[in-house]
């Protein structure tokens, strides 16, 4: 996918503005923050589970190549075929090239962040092949050529209007406006494309080393009839969706569902072991599964690598005020929120995506939702310390930090300059005692007053009362 | 015991009422209050901004400054909050200065986590006729664990009545250098909590950090709103306020 991350301020301030944005955000609020909350409220172990979860995802990290090698020796051997896609192009390629040899003429998909990634959409289109999106949300996006704003509900960003008009313009039928209705007419034009699609394509939630099972967590079913229907079966996934064992796929099971949409546990659960045997009456003939790096193996081993253990639940995005105002699409590539503003300068580059790491408070209430436990704003800070070391930062706030850092250190001058400051500031607030508009501030004073200092400072106060006595 | 008060360079700077409200509280708590005179900066800026060597310089500034107090007391839960929960990654490679910063890290207080939980202030001097909300700012939350605190002291105060407001937990968008920064969705967050705090009808709101008071502050009289007071939870509990 192109990245556009580095339009985020420009972007962020359209989509401030964007009424129908705005509370179409609001929605996520309701459900998934509620949700969540509620969910874990239920469980009397939370926390025990959540250390659980986090060591599983550090235990799979820490032996990856053990795990993965397991995985594919598992899945080999019943009868998947297991393919390394160190970027997103050979992913692709691998992809194109199964179709090929399989006579593909159409694909149905299932969910995949990794397939955004490698905007592999596009690139079976190239090669035409009919490919049609078959998740509700991805099938809208799919309609309106739009990429999706959040990992788990990526049409968050639309109204029920806006898809009745769409459906109404690209389907041409009668305009729907209830819920149930316009899923009915989706369902409807999406159920022979189930049945004719050559390929289906999905991606993974985790993939179990000692089973060599791919799993997938839905709430439609279309993952299920992706991924048993077509006679050739794609998963297309990361290399860190690695786990030991099935019952450490349960145990993140536990905190998935409820941390990403606030259920118990979705409505389906699918794991995809190996290829249809004779006594089968559904599944694929062939089973090919995608490992994609693009990226995560430069994080192993660095002060990044917390990060892989992300199981994609999107609740740092939801809980993130910075999100909830502006949305998935200003973030400009796959992942939004917290979790996008450290996997996006890591995976397409640090000097693509400055803004990033610092579009964000700091405020931890995404590492505090973690159910594995990522300590997001300290990795963010840690990528601001590299723009820093490499002079990506803008000349302004260099200097500024260079200064302040600097008087700081030197408390007599330091001492004289903030009686200075004091005082200016406190004549600039005149009686009103606030500054409307602050030379070099306008950040802030464009939407706020900048409340103006009483006038002298506190080292100065207390001196005088010492002195007195 | 000796408490040497951490300032801040905020309030050094903007409010020093916030600063001799706290001087006031930890007095009355019978505490013997040494104010560093040298103490500037706790090396936050910096370090939230990518500046390592500025940080490690400035953390290295505090620890020599109160190393010799019983305990470091400052009205800030950001700041403390950066002491104790970040110097120690900023040491993490001096084994030697990382055992004097964890011994300093395990005697730094928020000032109300102080006041209830190590000096055990019964008496509160101040005076509130009216009611407030509290908003609970994100480092005192959920770095120095500073919640109840501020209400259980704010409970003994006669004539004041708390009425929490929603999302008191939320972000006001401060965020130091962000608000500058990112301007406008600081302001959006700031709008936020406003429209939060007019709803709760609160004649103040009162919060722990100067940083978030000028943020949800500059805001409310942006919107026209001159009538909300924003206090900060020292000048509550002394009774002194911002224009002592």
């Amino acid at each position: 996918m192109q990245v556009t991350s580095m339009n985020f301020k420009a972007r962020a301030g359209e989509k401030l503005a964007d009424v129908k944005l705005q509370a179409a955000l609001r929605k996520l609020q309701g459900n998934f923050v509620k949700g969540r909350a509620d969910r874990v409220a239920e469980l009397d172990n939370f926390e025990a589970i959540r250390t659980a979860a986090a060591e599983i995802r550090d235990r799979a990290l820490a032996n990856l190549d053990v795990y993965l090698e397991e995985f594919e020796t598992n899945a080999t051997a019943r009868g998947a075929v297991v393919h390394w896609a160190e970027t997103a192009e050979e992913a692709n390629r691998i992809v194109c090239e199964l179709a090929v040899r399989y006579g593909v003429r159409k694909a149905a998909k299932s969910k995949s962040m990794v397939s955004e990634e490698c905007a592999l959409n596009d690139a079976l289109e190239a090669a035409g092949i009919e490919v049609i999106e078959t998740d509700l949300g991805e099938y809208i996006l799919q309609l309106a050529h739009e990429p999706p704003s959040h990992i788990v509900a990526p049409v968050v960003h639309k109204s029920k209007e806006d898809v009745s008009d769409l459906f109404e313009e690209k389907h041409k039928l009668t305009r729907k406006t209830r819920i149930p209705d316009l899923c009915r007419e989706a369902r409807e034009i999406l159920r022979p494309h189930f049945l004719s699609a050559d390929m289906g394509i999905s991606g993974a939630n985790f993939i179990v080393a000692e089973t060599g099972s791919t799993l997938i967590v839905t709430n439609e079913g279309n993952g299920r009839m992706v991924t048993t229907l077509p006679r050739v079966h794609v998963a297309i996934t990361g290399i860190e969706k690695v786990v030991p064992t099935l019952e450490d796929a349960t145990t993140l099971l536990r905190l998935l569902p409820r941390h990403g949409t606030g259920q118990t546990i979705t409505n389906y659960i699918s794991v995809n072991t190996g290829v249809k045997d004779a006594a089968d009456l559904d599944g694929p003939e062939h089973f090919h599964i995608i490992l994609v790096d693009a990226g995560r193996t430069k994080l192993i081993g660095g002060d990044m690598q917390a990060m892989l253990r992300c199981i994609r639940c999107g609740a740092c995005m939801n809980h993130c005020p910075v999100y909830q105002s502006v949305g998935g699409h200003a973030y400009g590539w796959v992942y939004p929120g917290p979790m996008g503003s450290i996997l996006t300068p890591s995976y397409v580059g640090i000097e693509n995506a400055l803004d990033l790491p610092n579009a964000s408070t700091l405020c931890n209430q995404c590492g505090v939702v973690c159910p594995v436990k990522i300590p997001l704003p300290d990795l963010m800070r840690k990528l601001r310390e590299r723009q820093f070391e490499r002079g990506l930062k803008p000349w302004p706030e260099k200097l500024g930090l260079a200064l302040w850092g600097w008087t700081a250190r030197h408390p007599a001058l330091y001492a004289v300059l903030s009686r200075i400051g004091a005082r200016m500031l406190a004549y600039m607030g005149g009686a009103e005692k606030r500054i409307h508009h602050l030379p070099l501030g306008g950040g802030w004073t464009a939407g706020r007053d900048m409340p103006a200092p009483q006038g002298k400072t506190f080292r100065e106060l207390y001196s005088q009362k010492i002195r007195k006595g | 015991m000796r408490v040497g008060l951490f300032v801040t360079c905020l309030v050094d700077l903007f409010r020093p009422s916030i600063g001799f409200a706290a001087l006031k509280l930890l007095e009355a708590a019978g505490c013997e209050v040494v104010v560093p005179q040298t103490q500037t900066c706790c090396g936050q800026p910096g370090y939230n901004s990518g500046d390592r060597a500025s940080a490690q310089a400035l953390a290295r500034k505090v620890l020599n400054e109160f190393e010799a107090c019983d305990y470091l007391v400052a009205p800030s839960g950001s700041c403390a909050g950066m002491i104790r929960a970040h110097y120690p990654d900023l040491f993490s490679d001096q084994p030697e200065e990382l055992e004097r910063i964890k011994r300093l890290c395990g005697r730094t207080y928020e000032l109300t986590d102080f006041l209830v939980n190590v000096a055990r202030l019964e008496q509160v001097p101040g005076r509130f006729d009216g009611t407030v909300t509290y908003h609970d700012s994100c480092s005192g939350l959920r770095e120095a664990g500073v919640k109840s605190q501020p209400r259980q002291l704010l409970a003994k105060m006669q004539g004041l009545k708390l009425k929490e407001m929603e999302e008191a937990e939320v972000c006001c968008g401060f965020g130091g250098t962000f608000a500058v920064k990112f301007g406008e969705i600081s302001t959006r967050l700031a709008d936020n909590k406003c429209n939060n705090v007019a709803a709760s009808g609160a004649d103040a709101l009162v919060l722990g950090d100067l940083g978030c008071m000028l943020n949800i502050e500059g805001r409310l009289r942006r919107r026209g709103d001159m009538k909300t007071q924003v206090l900060h939870v020292a000048e509550v509990l002394a009774g002194t306020d911002g224009n002592d």
